[in-house]
């Protein structure tokens, strides 16, 4: 058995092990769905490494405090639209649990969207001063993501 | 003819004697006399017993949330209730009550025309305030704005639009006994006080046997499902939080994996964050302590 055969071997087992997880892990979703699942996922990234610190589970570090601060600016600033097209609703589609009342209340979910930014900037401000500051703005974020979700989405 | 009159009256006399047995309870003014009203302290009951966050306007935000209008509509196996207009407003709401008035509601659950209301209004909970704190809350709530909106009736289908078969309710599931007994650190006396009569958590974590009474034990606080329909209220006995992440989480609505609180639950978390620091961790540390035995 040469070098070439034993890889694609061990590919092959490799897909069939793992081809079943990937295809289901997508879950044929709508790209704007997977493409709006996965800025929630870097916002929680990113809010663990401040959370973690918060907690007092790693050692303060201004620096990666700052940094994790600024992608939540970033992410709170990118064009959503697209990602939010109409008949993506939880009575439109499996894998969402974004409610319809969301496409009624556009100007709404627009200001809690806005308010979303703005706690992340008055975190990345205050980020990279001192811990209590971090701890402080933490609550700030948490009411403006749950805001949202409180009105928008639907409960587990 | 005659054993037809005679069951009559028995049958009478057996429903009148149930009735006389489970008659709405009140108290006198004895319970709350000599006590000095303490509005600041009624504030944090206020915000510590949720009180707006059934009683404002559905979807209340900032200053709106202690405009105590009413309206919330709160669906069960039961039927529909429809949370009443508590506002200071002698009319619409309860600006003429005493603080007896106040007492008898949330220690007996009974109004002040002497009927039973619905444990819809969780006084299987509030039955463990203080009169201390009834006394502190009352004098809270008559500084807060009025309203002049009518409540709405209840949509309840027969026979639990019955209100004389609660007292039998009461006689079954009202209880003066804490969940959590035997002899606790001043925190978790702190965290009892706040989970078990204030937070009336239970009331949501906590699954009811079929008459609507909540089961204890390990049972307590082990997660139940929504009333209102899809989903379910988490089990908090088998959370694996840390300490961090249970006090973060009333502080900020952050769960341990950065997601936020949603649903009612982001309400409550907007009233813990307004509580001293030391609540937050008294909340946790008694939900550390769960099961109960």
């Amino acid at each position: 058995m040469n070098a070439t055969r034993m890889l694609t071997a061990a590919a092959t087992v490799a897909t069939i092990i793992m081809g079943p997880a990937i295809a289901h892990a997508q879950e044929d979703l709508p790209p704007s769905v997977a493409a709006r699942k996965a800025q929630m996922s870097l916002y929680a990234f990113n809010l663990g490494q401040l959370g973690a610190m918060a907690k007092g589970e790693v050692d303060y570090d201004a620096d990666a405090a700052t940094a994790a601060a600024s992608n939540l600016v970033k992410l709170s600033s990118l064009a959503a639209g697209p990602m939010w097209v109409p008949g993506t609703d939880t009575e439109s589609i499996d894998g969402t649990r974004a409610l319809p009342a969301l496409w009624e209340n556009m100007a709404d979910v627009v200001e809690k969207a806005t308010a979303v930014n703005e706690a992340a900037v008055a975190m990345e401000a205050a980020a990279g001063e001192s811990l209590e500051g971090l701890q402080g703005a933490m609550a700030g974020l948490g009411q403006a993501c749950g805001s949202c979700h409180k009105a928008y989405r639907e409960p587990n | 003819m005659r054993w037809i009159t005679t069951l009559v009256v028995l049958i009478a006399l057996v429903i009148g004697l149930g009735l006389w047995i489970t008659r709405p309870k009140a108290d006198g003014e004895a319970m709350v006399s000599g006590l000095t009203p303490d509005a600041a302290h009624g504030g944090v009951v206020f915000t510590a017993s949720g009180c707006a966050s059934c009683h404002m306007a559905e979807g209340a935000t900032g200053a709106d949330k202690l405009i105590l209008a009413g309206g919330q509509a709160f669906p069960s196996q039961f039927g529909t209730f429809h949370a009443p207009n508590i506002s200071s407003d002698p009319e619409a709401g309860i600006g003429d009550w005493s603080a007896l008035d106040m007492w008898n509601a949330l220690h007996n659950g009974t109004s002040p025309d002497g009927s039973h209301y619905y444990p819809v209004l969780p006084y299987a909970s509030y039955i463990h305030l203080e009169p201390q704190d009834v006394v502190d809350l009352h004098a809270y709530m008559t500084t807060l704005p009025a309203d002049d909106t009518p409540s709405k009736p209840h949509d309840v289908s027969f026979p639990f639009n019955i209100r004389a078969s609660l007292g039998g309710w009461k006689m079954l599931f009202l209880r003066e006994d804490w969940q959590m007994d035997g002899d606790l650190t001043p925190e978790l006396e702190r965290g009892r006080e706040l989970v078990e009569a204030m937070g009336h958590c239970a009331e949501c974590h906590t699954p009811r046997n079929a008459l609507g009474g909540l089961k204890s034990g390990s049972d307590w606080l082990s997660g139940a499902p929504n009333p209102a329909g899809r989903g379910t209220f988490p089990n908090l006995v088998e959370l694996n939080w840390s300490d961090a992440d249970l006090v973060e989480y009333f502080t900020s609505g952050f769960t341990p994996e950065f997601d936020s609180a949603g649903g009612h639950m982001a309400l409550v978390v907007e009233n813990l964050a307004q509580l001293p620091e030391e609540d937050r961790a008294a909340v946790a540390a008694y939900i550390q302590a769960l099961p109960l035995e």
